[in-house]
C-alpha cells in the first residue's frame, strides 16, 4: 500500500539537499558577496593578499550564487532610453555625396553641370543641367548601390541600400526601407555596446543593460547615486583615433620619444605599441564601419570616413605604404594593420586574422566610438540605498511574522500532520531561494511580497490533501488507505489550481517589467517548489512516519 | 484539541439565498463601476507620467511649507502628501511630492528635479531624497496598454484552460467570478482613491490566479461528485461539493490572509497598496468562488453525461488524476 520506491526517496532527499546547498549562500549574504567580488577582482587584476583573504571567507567548493537584489532593495538608478535612430539616416546619406560626385564627374558631357541642393534630412537631391542625361546619371548612381547586409534584407531577396529616383533633372537619393531597418539594427547594437563599455569602465556591480523593443535600451545600475550620474557616464564619448605606429614597445614602462606614447593592445596581453601622439584621423570623421569579407573571402571590416577624414587618410596612406598604423579606442590599440596600398575615397578595409564574429565586434567597436544617435530618456528612477535597506528590513520582519503565524496555525489545525506540512513549508522556502540563486534571479520588493504570498498559499496543497484524508478516514478503510486515497484524489485539484496560477505568473513575467517581473518570478517558482514539497516531501515524511509507528488510527 | 474552522461535516444550503448573493454582487459591481467612471482612479506616475520624489527628514513634514516652496517654480499641478508607517523611526518623516508631466519633455528634466530639490532644501535643510522617479507620457501610455492586455490575456488564458479541463459552463462560471473580483478591486481603489500603479496590476493578476485557485478546487469536486452521484439534482451536488471543500477553502484563505496581513502591517509603505489589493482580492475571491462561480454554474446547467466515451470537449486533458 503506502509505498515509495527507494530511488524516489533518494531522489526527493537529493533535490531537497541540493536546494538547501544552493540556498545556503544567502544566509551569509555579505560574506559570499565579498567572496564573489574578490574572485572577480582576482580574475581581472591579479591576486593580492587582501583579496585572497576576502575570497577565503567563503569556501570555493560551495555554490556561491546569490539572489540578486533589485534596484528597489539595493538602491541605484534606472533609465529607459530611446535611441533616436533617425539621426543616423541623415549622416549616412550625406556621406554618400563624395562617392556620387565622383561617379557623376565623368558624365559631365552627358548631364551637364550638377550640384547638390538643399534637401530634407535623410535625402540627397541633385540638380543636373541637362535633362537628357538623366537616365545616365540615374544609372551611374544606382551602380553605387550596395546590397544590404542583414539577414532580414537577405530574406527579402537582397535589397539595395539606396533608392534613386529622378524627375525633371532632379535626382533624389534616399535610404531604402531595408537599409533603414538594417541601420536601425546597427545603431541599436552600437548604442548598446557603447553604453556597456561606458558602464563597465566605472566598474559597478551587476549592471543591467538590455535592449527593449526595436529602439529602446533599459539601463539599471545598482549602487549609483542618481539617474543624472548615470546619464553623465553614458554621455561621455569614446575616443577613437587612427595613429601612426612608430614601433612595438618592449613594455608599458619603455621610454617613448618626443610626441610619442605607449599604448597596450586590446586583445593581446603584454603587447605594447609606441605610437605617434598626433592622430591621422579621429573617430568623429568615421561615418560607418561594417563587417565584410576581403578578396580572399576572409572576414574583414569595411569603414568609411567623411570627406575631411577621407582626404587626410588618403594622403597619409599614399605616403606610408608598408608601414603599420594603429586603430586606438580609449587608449587601447584595437588593431595595428599594415597599409597595403593608397586608400583614396575615404573608405578602406581592415583585414587581419579575424573570425566572422571578431570582425562583427570590431565593426561595432569602431562605430562605437561615439554614441551613434541621440538618446531620449523616457523613464528615470533613482532609489536611495537607505530606502532599499528599510524595505529589506520591513520585508524580513513581515516574512518572519507571516511565517511564524502560518506555522502555528498549521500545528493548531492539523496537529502532527501540521508539523509535517511545516517542515515542508520551511524546505519550500529554502528550495525557492536555492532555485532563485541558481538562476541568478533578481529579488525585488514585490518579489518579497510574492514569497510571503507563497508562504500563505504553499500550505494549500497540503491542506487539500489533509482535508481529503480526513474525508477518506470517515469511510474507514484504515489509515494507510485513507492517506493513499487522500493524495490520489487531491492531486487533480492541486494540479488544476496551481496551473492556473502558473498561467498568470507567466503572463505577468512576459508583460511586466522590473519589480513586477521580480514578483512573477518568485510567485511562479514558489508554486513549483510548493507543489513539489507538498506532493513529494510531506508524503515522504508521512509515509516514513507511518512505516515506523504503524498507528491503528490517525487523526488529521 | 484541534482548531476546526468548519465542523467535520456541514450541510449549509448555499443556494437558498442565491438571488440575494447575486443581488449583493451586482449592486457592489454597479457601485464599483460608478465610482470608476465618476471619480476615476488615482493613477500613479506609471500610468499618467510625471515625477514623484520621496523625501525624508528628521523635522516633521510641513506640507504647507513644502507647497509654498514649490509654488513659484511654475510646475503646474503638484501633490504633496505625508506618508505614515509603523515601521518608521521617530525622526523619520516621509513625504511624497508628485509633479505633473511637463509639456515638452519626455521624462521630467534634471533641471526641474534639481530646482524642486533645492526649493525643498530651503524649507527643510536636512531633507533627503530617498527616491526620485520620472516617467514620460509616451511610456506611461504604453504601460496602461500593456497592463490592460495582460489582465485580458490572463482572463482569456484561464478561460481556455478551464474549458479544456472541465466544460464551458465551468469556464464561464470561473470567468464571471474573476471579472467580479477584478471589478470590485478596481472599485475599491477608485472609491478610496488609493494610488493605482503598475504593481497594482500585478496584484490584480495575482487575484485572478488566487480566485481561480479557489474556484477550481470547488469545481474539481463538483466534477467528481457529478460522476459519483449521477442521479442527484445539480443543486444538491453543487451544495455538497461546496460543503465538502468548505474547510479547505477557509483554511487556505485564512493562511494566505495571515501572511498578507503581516505584510500589510509590517511590510512598509512602499508596497502597501500592492499588498492591500491582494488582501482585498483574497477576501473577495473566497466569497466569489463559493457564491458567484457556483451560482453561475448552476444557472447555466451542466451536461451530466460524463461517463460516455465521446464527451466532446477535452476530456483527454482531464485525466491527470488517473
Amino acid at each position: 500500500m503506502l509505498q515509495i520506491d527507494l530511488w524516489k526517496r533518494i531522489l526527493i532527499w537529493a533535490v531537497v539537499a541540493a536546494g538547501l546547498i544552493f540556498a545556503a549562500p544567502n544566509i551569509f549574504y555579505d560574506r559570499v558577496e565579498g567572496h564573489n567580488d574578490a574572485v572577480t577582482a582576482i580574475e581581472r587584476e591579479g591576486s593580492t593578499d587582501e583579496l585572497e583573504a576576502q575570497a577565503a571567507q567563503w569556501p570555493g567548493f560551495l555554490p556561491s550564487g546569490l539572489v540578486n537584489l533589485g534596484l528597489d532593495l539595493r538602491g541605484g538608478a534606472h533609465l529607459l532610453a530611446e535611441v533616436q535612430v533617425e539621426d543616423v539616416y541623415a549622416s549616412r546619406i550625406e556621406a554618400m555625396w563624395p562617392q556620387i560626385r565622383d561617379a557623376l564627374r565623368p558624365l559631365r558631357d552627358q548631364i551637364g553641370t550638377f550640384r547638390l541642393q538643399e534637401s530634407a534630412p535623410g535625402e540627397l537631391t541633385i540638380q543636373i543641367s541637362n535633362e537628357a542625361g538623366q537616365a545616365a546619371a540615374l544609372q551611374a548612381i544606382r551602380d553605387l548601390a550596395q546590397p544590404v547586409s542583414s539577414t532580414a534584407a537577405l530574406a527579402q531577396g537582397g535589397a539595395n541600400d539606396i533608392e534613386v529616383d529622378a524627375a525633371n533633372g532632379v535626382i533624389t537619393v534616399t535610404l531604402s526601407e531595408a537599409e533603414r531597418a538594417a541601420t536601425d539594427e546597427r545603431t541599436l547594437r552600437q548604442a548598446l555596446e557603447i553604453i556597456r563599455r561606458r558602464i563597465d569602465e566605472v566598474g559597478t556591480r551587476e549592471p543591467t543593460i538590455q535592449r527593449q523593443g526595436p529602439d529602446r535600451i533599459l539601463i539599471q545600475v545598482p549602487g549609483i547615486g542618481s539617474a543624472q550620474e548615470l546619464k553623465d557616464i553614458i554621455g561621455t564619448t569614446a575616443q577613437l583615433t587612427f595613429q601612426p605606429v612608430v614601433s612595438r614597445a618592449s613594455g608599458p614602462d619603455a621610454e617613448p620619444g618626443v610626441g610619442e606614447e605607449i599604448l597596450p593592445s586590446l586583445d593581446e596581453e603584454g603587447l605594447y605599441y609606441t605610437l605617434d601622439r598626433t592622430p591621422v584621423v579621429t573617430g568623429e570623421q568615421l561615418v560607418d564601419a561594417q563587417p565584410s569579407f576581403d578578396q580572399n573571402g576572409q572576414p574583414a571590416v569595411n569603414f568609411r570616413f567623411n570627406s575631411q577624414g577621407a582626404r587626410a587618410f588618403g594622403d597619409y596612406t599614399a605616403a606610408n605604404i608598408g608601414s603599420p598604423f594603429a586603430i586606438v579606442l580609449d587608449d587601447e590599440v584595437i588593431s595595428a594593420p599594415v597599409i597595403q596600398s593608397h586608400i583614396p575615397g575615404g573608405s578602406g578595409i581592415i583585414t587581419g586574422n579575424f573570425t566572422i564574429e571578431e570582425s562583427t565586434d570590431l565593426a561595432v567597436l569602431l562605430r562605437a566610438g561615439a554614441l551613434p544617435a541621440g538618446l531620449t530618456f523616457l523613464e528615470e528612477r533613482t532609489i536611495g540605498p537607505e530606502l532599499g535597506a528599510d524595505s529589506i528590513a520591513a520585508g524580513q520582519i513581515a516574512t518572519a511574522v507571516a511565517f511564524a503565524a502560518v506555522l502555528i496555525f498549521m500545528v493548531v489545525s492539523y496537529g502532527l500532520f501540521g508539523i509535517f506540512a511545516n517542515i515542508a513549508l520551511i524546505l519550500n522556502i529554502a528550495l525557492l531561494f536555492g532555485l532563485l540563486s541558481l538562476i541568478g534571479a533578481t529579488l525585488t520588493l514585490p518579489g518579497i511580497a510574492g514569497i510571503v504570498l507563497t508562504v500563505g498559499m504553499a500550505v494549500d496543497a497540503n491542506v487539500l490533501v489533509f482535508e481529503r484524508i480526513r474525508e477518506e478516514l470517515k469511510t474507514a478503510r484504515g489509515p494507510a488507505r485513507a492517506i493513499e486515497l487522500g493524495y490520489e484524489k487531491a492531486l487533480s485539484a492541486i494540479v488544476d489550481a496551481n496551473i492556473t496560477t502558473i498561467i498568470t505568473a507567466i503572463i505577468l513575467f512576459a508583460m511586466g517589467s522590473g519589480p513586477v517581473r521580480g514578483f512573477a518570478i518568485t510567485l511562479g517558482f514558489g508554486i513549483v517548489t510548493s507543489v513539489f514539497t507538498a506532493v513529494f516531501v510531506t508524503r515522504l515524511l508521512i509515509v516514513t512516519w507511518f512505516e515506523r509507528r504503524r498507528p491503528k488510527t490517525i487523526t488529521v | 484539541m484541534r482548531l476546526k474552522l468548519v465542523p467535520d461535516s456541514t450541510s449549509i444550503d448555499f443556494f437558498s439565498r442565491s438571488k440575494l448573493w447575486l443581488g449583493i454582487s451586482a449592486v457592489l459591481i454597479v457601485v464599483a463601476l460608478a465610482s470608476f467612471f465618476l471619480q476615476g482612479l488615482n493613477y500613479g506616475i506609471d500610468f499618467r507620467g510625471g515625477t514623484t520624489i520621496r523625501t525624508e527628514s528628521a523635522e516633521p513634514v510641513n506640507v504647507g511649507e513644502y507647497r509654498g516652496a514649490l509654488q513659484d517654480l511654475g510646475l503646474g499641478d503638484i501633490v504633496i502628501s505625508e506618508v505614515f508607517d509603523p515601521s518608521f523611526g521617530p525622526d523619520q518623516n516621509v513625504a511624497m511630492v508628485r509633479i505633473a508631466p511637463q509639456d515638452e519633455a519626455e521624462a521630467v528634466t534634471q533641471e526641474t528635479i534639481t530646482a524642486v530639490e533645492a526649493a525643498l532644501q530651503e524649507v527643510a535643510p536636512d531633507i533627503q531624497f530617498t527616491s526620485v522617479s520620472s516617467v514620460g507620457p509616451k511610456v506611461s501610455g504604453e504601460l496602461i496598454q500593456t497592463a490592460m492586455i495582460a489582465v485580458l490575456l490572463a482572463i482569456g488564458a484561464v478561460l481556455v484552460y478551464i474549458w479544456l479541463r472541465f466544460e464551458w459552463q465551468f469556464a464561464v462560471g470561473a470567468v464571471v467570478a474573476l471579472v467580479h473580483d477584478v471589478a470590485l478591486t478596481i472599485g475599491i481603489f477608485s472609491e478610496l482613491q488609493i494610488r493605482f500603479d503598475l504593481a497594482i496590476i500585478a496584484a490584480l493578476l495575482t487575484i485572478v490566479g488566487y480566485s481561480l485557485n479557489d474556484t477550481v478546487v470547488v469545481f474539481d469536486r463538483v466534477r467528481e461528485n457529478l460522476i459519483k452521484y449521477k442521479n442527484r439534482d445539480l443543486k444538491q451536488v453543487l451544495n455538497q461539493s461546496i460543503n465538502e471543500t468548505l474547510s479547505r477553502t477557509l483554511v487556505t484563505s485564512l493562511t494566505t490572509l495571515i501572511a498578507l496581513i503581516a505584510l500589510l502591517v509590517l511590510g512598509g509603505d512602499v508596497i502597501r497598496g500592492f499588498v492591500f489589493a491582494m488582501t482585498w482580492g483574497v477576501i473577495i475571491g473566497t466569497y466569489s468562488s463559493i457564491f458567484v462561480a457556483s451560482i453561475v454554474l448552476y444557472r447555466l446547467g451542466v451536461k451530466r453525461d460524463w461517463s460516455k466515451p465521446d464527451t466532446p470537449s477535452g476530456n483527454q486533458f482531464a485525466n491527470v488524476d488517473a
